[in-house]
């Protein structure tokens, strides 16, 4: 029994999938969360990269097979959930934010997550993303923006968490982008941004960058401000500004490119609060009497 | 329409019916006063019917017809069906509502205006250019003009209302009047009025002293004759209450939840009329209700079905455009073979449409409105009581054949009210159902591995250990549930999903017929026009015409009995309030003579049209 997030989260017992045959817990490997289904992507896509990273990153996060949900859209992505051996539905183009929703509220004891595409997530289903967010719902979404290609990190909170992948997609859109993801150029394409930390990258650390009286980003010679100007990164910042600044910074994937987490803040959960409400209404009322209720108001014998 | 009785006492005629209309602004407070009104009537023991009717703009031009807000009522000492064709008394508070309604009435009916309301600028706004008090277009009714405002304000006087406020409670004082001239007891409406506004002691006293003062009016004006009295209805035995459509269907649902042992959801946005059943089921959270109000239509059915694969009682409801919106999360479900009511409260369309007005048009929607093969079924209440039948109805078939069903309802069930038989818990059906805890396929689980007997596959929801599985929108294997492009396992999957719906058949009650010998004439109904049809029979035969009746709840499938009847007969006469849309599944499947009798004008059938078309046929 592990705690996470305030709630109970076991791992994997006898009958859970692996089966041991004693019912004492056991420590899930990457393979323990790979389906028996056969991975359809065309050879080299991105996607493998990112189901092979959350195969690697679940057993880490202590999470059990059978209270773990996926739910996708449609798109080259949403075929992730048939690659997990969890629970997992693959919905219709651009719900799976909703669908989530309706999981997520009413079974708090479940780790939900939704797999979905810029296409996805951001074209037809932008409203629901939108209001996924907006509601904080207990899950993590892990939007696959094939764009721009780049690394994976899942991050794992009690509300929505909000994961932008970078993908390559090597059929219709391969290479595109070496300008950023290059061996050669990583240094001066990339910007690394770690919590209390400068923001600062280059082979040497000699770029960096400086918000101006406005609060628009620049990027700048160290040498020629000063390493105390540097603007120190804050994902925990109350106002979105600094975040959005940075998700800015780039126009195109051919010009230096923030990465990491921009913005990790508290905020009430939409699940916790709704079922709260029922605890409370239940704590005062007791469970409700359908005959009462059925009874209530004026009523008269005939 | 009337009929007296033959011992008029004291001044006083005994009826049988009555209708009566309270029609005003927007603003005046008539659904409230029809409310009342209905509360006493019901208290009293009368059988009644109601039918509210409202401007679909929240404040639509003070004055104008646009405006008026009507609210109506059928009391009775006998049991009725419905809230009645035609006033006897229309009570009109300013001329937009007089001339909104004055084509509704008979010659012989009473009309009582508020004659304060009827100068020159409230009747530019009705449209009216010359005074229809004054010009005799009103000869045929006994109208009583009563200067309700001026004397709500010389009432209101003492209580300190200022002239602006005192003068809303003019609607207590129609209630008065109307109140006296019916023989309503008064108490109830003190008692309702004291305990309403205790917190505002002038605007409570400013109504207590415009209802007595209307009560007292009738009582000592001249005006009227006599007073009216209406005798308690001879009902069933039972307790019983005042129930709407809505409230009943949301209390259908709660009792579903309770019967079934699952915690209800429902993802709804908000749509006229169906707004109510959020807001009465979010008032329910001590049942382990869960509402949640989504971002638009299509989240609503897609967090219920969300919901349902988690294994919670998955509800979702809307009137006919979020049916459109959420076609496609429909089709979804017919897919995953997931329980999920869809519940349609139907009105005018197409498009926005009569938001507030009733109508039977969303039959073939429902029926066909999704791409696919993609059968869903079909259960439509009769009554505003039976909608809490009818939700149980749904859900069970939901539940037991994991499919989505649709629950019809309309505008006119969703806002009518009648008294209610409040059912024994004990007597509800039992809706348990059995989640999948085993592997059913050696040491694997398939998730398509049906029941031979419903069809039905099992439901296994996540945080099962070992029963982890994925489904989705592309097509299955047959059993295993894997995604299949094969052609034999379509059109296998096509036949098995449209073979479990029409199974359901076997289940369902057989079609009851309401008979009389030698009748050649069947009239066949289905949804919300149960109770003005079953009077239209009712009157006919009276007229000794051989007619005979029934009404369908299931309309996908149909009951296993239905061709078998309408075989029996020379002509089926089906009334609906669209085109002709329960006449057309009907021609498709029978061989059978259909009469049509169809109406679109977003109000109900009058009994009077049923009773009519009947004669013409059986003449």
């Amino acid at each position: 029994m592990t705690e996470t997030n305030g709630h109970a989260t076991t791992t994997t017992t006898n009958g859970a999938g692996n089966g041991n045959g004693h019912g004492e817990p056991v420590a899930l490997k990457r393979k323990d969360f790979q389906s028996d289904q056969e991975v359809r992507w065309c050879p080299g896509c991105g996607d493998y990269s990112v189901l092979a990273a959350v195969q690697f990153l679940l057993p880490e996060l202590g999470v059990s097979l059978e209270n773990t949900v996926f739910v996708s859209g449609i798109g080259c992505s949403s075929r992730f959930p048939y690659y997990m051996e969890t629970y997992g539905m693959h919905s219709i183009h651009g719900r799976a934010p909703a669908i989530a929703t309706g999981i997520a509220v009413s079974r708090p004891d479940l780790d939900v997550w939704v797999v979905t595409g810029d296409g996805d997530g951001l074209s037809i289903g932008g409203n629901h993303l939108i209001h996924a967010l907006r509601r904080n719902v207990n899950f993590t979404i892990l939007l696959f923006n094939n764009q721009i290609y780049g690394l994976t990190k899942g991050q794992y909170s009690p509300g929505a968490a909000f994961v932008e992948i970078y993908q390559n997609c090597n059929v219709f859109n391969d290479g595109a982008f070496e300008a950023v993801t290059a061996r050669d150029n990583r240094a001066d394409m990339m910007i690394d941004v770690k919590h209390g930390q400068p923001i600062r990258f280059g082979k040497d650390g000699e770029k960096g960058v400086v918000a101006t009286g406005l609060g628009e980003l620049e990027i700048v010679d160290v040498a020629s401000v000063g390493e105390d100007q540097l603007l120190v990164h804050d994902e925990a910042r109350p106002d979105p500004t600094l975040a959005f600044a940075l998700s800015r910074l780039a126009d195109s994937p051919t010009q230096p490119t923030p990465m990491g987490v921009f913005r990790a803040v508290e905020r009430p959960v939409y699940g916790d609060a709704l079922n709260s409400q029922i605890a409370a209404a239940q704590e005062s009322e007791g469970r409700g009497d359908l005959e009462a209720l059925l009874g209530s108001g004026s009523t008269w014998e005939v | 329409m009337t009929t007296e009785s033959a011992a008029p006492a004291r001044g006083r005629e005994y009826l049988d019916r009555v209708v009566i209309r309270f029609a005003g602004d927007s603003g005046d407070g008539m659904q409230l006063t029809g409310d009342r009104f209905t509360e006493v009537s019901a208290a009293f023991g009368n059988d009644l019917a109601t039918m509210p009717d409202y401007p679909a703009e929240i404040r639509a031009p003070a004055g104008t017809v646009a405006g008026v807000s009507a609210f109506q009522v059928h009391i009775s000492d006998h049991d009725i069906s419905t809230p009645g064709d035609s006033p006897n008394v229309l009570v009109a508070m300013n001329p937009a509502a007089l001339k909104a309604c004055v084509r509704d009435l008979m010659p012989g009916a009473a009309i009582i205006v508020n004659v304060d309301a009827f100068e020159t600028r409230n009747l530019d706004k009705a449209g009216y250019a010359v005074n229809p008090l004054e010009d005799g277009s009103l000869d045929a009714f006994t109208v009583y003009e009563v200067p309700m405002t001026s004397m709500t304000l010389e009432a209101a006087k003492e209580t300190g209302a200022k002239p602006r406020d005192a003068e809303r409670s003019k609607n207590f004082f129609a209630l008065g009047v109307v109140s006296w001239m019916y023989s309503r007891p008064i108490e109830p409406v003190l008692d309702w009025i004291n305990e309403r506004f205790a917190k505002k002691e002038v605007v409570r006293d400013a109504n207590l002293a415009a209802f007595k003062a209307g009560f007292n009016f009738g009582e000592t004006a001249e005006l009227f004759q006599h007073a009216f009295e209406i005798a308690p209805a001879v009902l069933p035995k039972g307790r019983y209450r005042n129930i709407t459509g809505n409230v009943a269907l949301s209390y259908g649902m709660l009792a579903a939840s309770r019967q079934s042992g699952l915690d209800l959801f429902l993802g709804s946005y908000p749509i006229t009329p169906a707004s109510d059943i959020l807001h009465e089921l979010s008032k329910h959270k001590s049942f382990g209700v869960r509402t949640m109000q989504a971002e638009d239509e299509i989240s609503g059915v897609g967090a219920a079905l969300g919901a349902a694969f988690a294994g919670q009682l998955a509800l979702t409801t809307t009137s006919g455009p979020g049916i459109d919106l959420k076609s496609e999360t429909i089709g979804l479900a017919v897919s995953l073979e997931l329980p999920l009511v869809i519940v349609d409260i139907q009105r005018g369309g197409p498009s926005t449409g009569l938001p507030t007005k009733t109508e039977q048009a969303d039959l073939l929607h429902v029926m066909f409105g999704r791409h696919g093969e993609a059968p869903v079924p079909i259960v439509a209440a009769k009554s505003p009581g039976h909608c809490f039948d009818a939700a149980l109805e749904a859900v069970r078939i939901a539940l037991k054949y994991r499919t989505p069903v649709f629950l019809l309802s309309d505008g006119y069930l969703a806002n009518a009210a009648e008294p209610w038989r409040i059912p024994d818990v004990a007597d509800l059906p039992d809706l348990r159902v059995e989640f999948a805890t085993e592997r059913n396929h050696g040491e694997e689980f398939w998730p398509y591995l049906r029941d031979p007997e419903t069809l039905a596959r099992p439901w296994a929801v996540p945080g099962t250990p070992g029963l982890m599985h994925r489904i989705g929108g592309i097509e299955k294997e047959d059993g295993t549930g894997n995604i299949s492009y094969d052609p034999e396992n379509h059109e296998k999957m096509v036949r098995l999903r449209a073979a479990k719906v029409a199974g359901i058949a076997k289940d369902i009650p057989l079609l009851d017929v309401d008979k009389v010998d030698g009748s050649r004439l069947l009239v066949l109904g289905w949804g919300g026009t149960w109770g003005v049809i079953h009077a239209g029979v009712y009157r006919a035969r009276a007229r000794n015409r051989r007619v005979d009746f029934a009404h369908l709840i299931h309309l996908n499938p149909f009951p296993a009995n239905l061709g078998e009847i309408l075989a029996g007969y020379d002509k089926v006469l089906v009334p609906e309030l669209n085109l002709g849309q329960l006449s057309k599944l009907l021609r498709m499947d029978f061989d059978v003579d259909v009469v049509g009798l169809n109406k679109i004008k977003g109000i109900h059938f009058r009994a009077a049209e049923i009773e009519a078309c009947i004669m013409e046929l059986t003449d």
